[in-house]
């Protein structure tokens, strides 16, 4: 019995850690995306990428809408990018 | 209707939403494909093969410039490496398939088909739960070898200067939308993303997603060990 209930335990605590994956891994992708220009190398002046991704990040908390983020973003891109 | 295909039509519901970034993404890899002197035989192989969006690009970047085999292989495998963790987090639902099915499950275990799927088989434990991996793989699949076909023909059309390659940050950072509310989620998201882009010029064989993502786990085991330790 205490060895089952070990056993459960140690299966929730796996659980736990590995509902974390998608936090852990998909800002690896994220991050150097937007803040590394292609050739590897740090771009934090003159970039829209930022920005925009700033707002497609506050649009997608407040709407919790995985469209909404993404058109808010590439939207706020274009906009930087051709308008401004 | 047939509960087997009530479940694939839910796993192609649910993962439409983000079929559209994929759209430009996928153009993106049959233009850049071309571009560097791959054949429309070979471009569209590498979709089909690898059928992996992130991983395609990096094995593009690297070819244009110059990277041995050896590393190219090596660092797409490193940037496919969160797989294992997705295969890791899905087999727990998937104990009771025959291995030959499973297998086929895991060529569909794609990024979107596994946020989506993930989260149908934590609510849903009926035993047909597995025909929403199938339908959501199925769905990425479809929209993943056309978009890369229509990249191959339309690409002298594509303007460069639209900056399409940036939907790709922005469909990781959609998915990520319920985790900005949780403490414990943010500080792992910024720990992932300082060492992926401090770590992109000094991890070798471009395995920075894995060294990230494996600091960033075991932030979220320490976190989550210390609130239960207070609560």
């Amino acid at each position: 019995m205490i060895a089952l209930l070990k056993k459960e335990m140690f299966n929730d605590r796996i659980r736990e850690i590995l509902s974390f994956v998608p936090s852990a891994i998909f800002p690896a992708i994220i991050f150097p995306a937007i803040f590394l220009d292609n050739s590897g190398d740090f771009q934090l002046e003159n970039n829209p990428k930022i920005m925009a991704a700033i707002i497609a990040m506050l649009i997608g908390i407040i709407s919790q809408n995985i469209i909404a983020t993404i058109i808010s973003g590439l939207a706020s891109y274009w906009f930087l990018i051709f308008m401004v | 209707m047939n509960n087997k295909f009530r479940v694939f039509l839910k796993g192609i519901f649910d993962v439409s939403p983000l079929m559209i970034p994929v759209v430009p993404f996928g153009l993106i890899f049959g233009v850049l494909s071309i571009d560097i002197g791959f054949s429309p035989i070979e471009t569209m192989g590498m979709s089909l093969i690898v059928f992996g969006g992130a991983s395609q690009i990096v094995l593009l970047q690297l070819f244009s410039g110059g990277a041995s085999s050896l590393v190219i292989i090596s660092s797409v495998g490193a940037v496919n490496s969160r797989h294992l963790l997705y295969g890791a987090v899905v087999s727990e639902h998937l104990s009771d398939l025959k291995l030959v099915w499973k297998i086929v499950v895991s060529y569909f275990l794609v990024d979107q088909a596994f946020a989506r799927s993930n989260e149908y088989f934590k609510k849903n434990k009926d035993k047909d739960k597995y025909f929403h991996l199938f339908g959501g793989g199925i769905t990425c699949w479809v929209i993943w070898q056309t978009t890369t076909f229509l990249g191959i023909v339309l690409g002298a059309f594509i303007p460069e200067k639209l900056g399409l390659s940036f939907a790709v940050p922005l469909t990781f950072l959609a998915l990520l939308v319920n985790d900005f509310r949780k403490l414990i989620n943010v500080i792992v998201i910024i720990i992932s993303g300082l060492v992926a882009t401090f770590g992109f010029n000094y991890v070798p064989y471009k395995a920075y997603v894995i060294v990230a993502g494996v600091t960033a786990l075991l932030t979220a085991a320490i976190l989550t060990k210390l609130k239960k330790k207070n609560e």
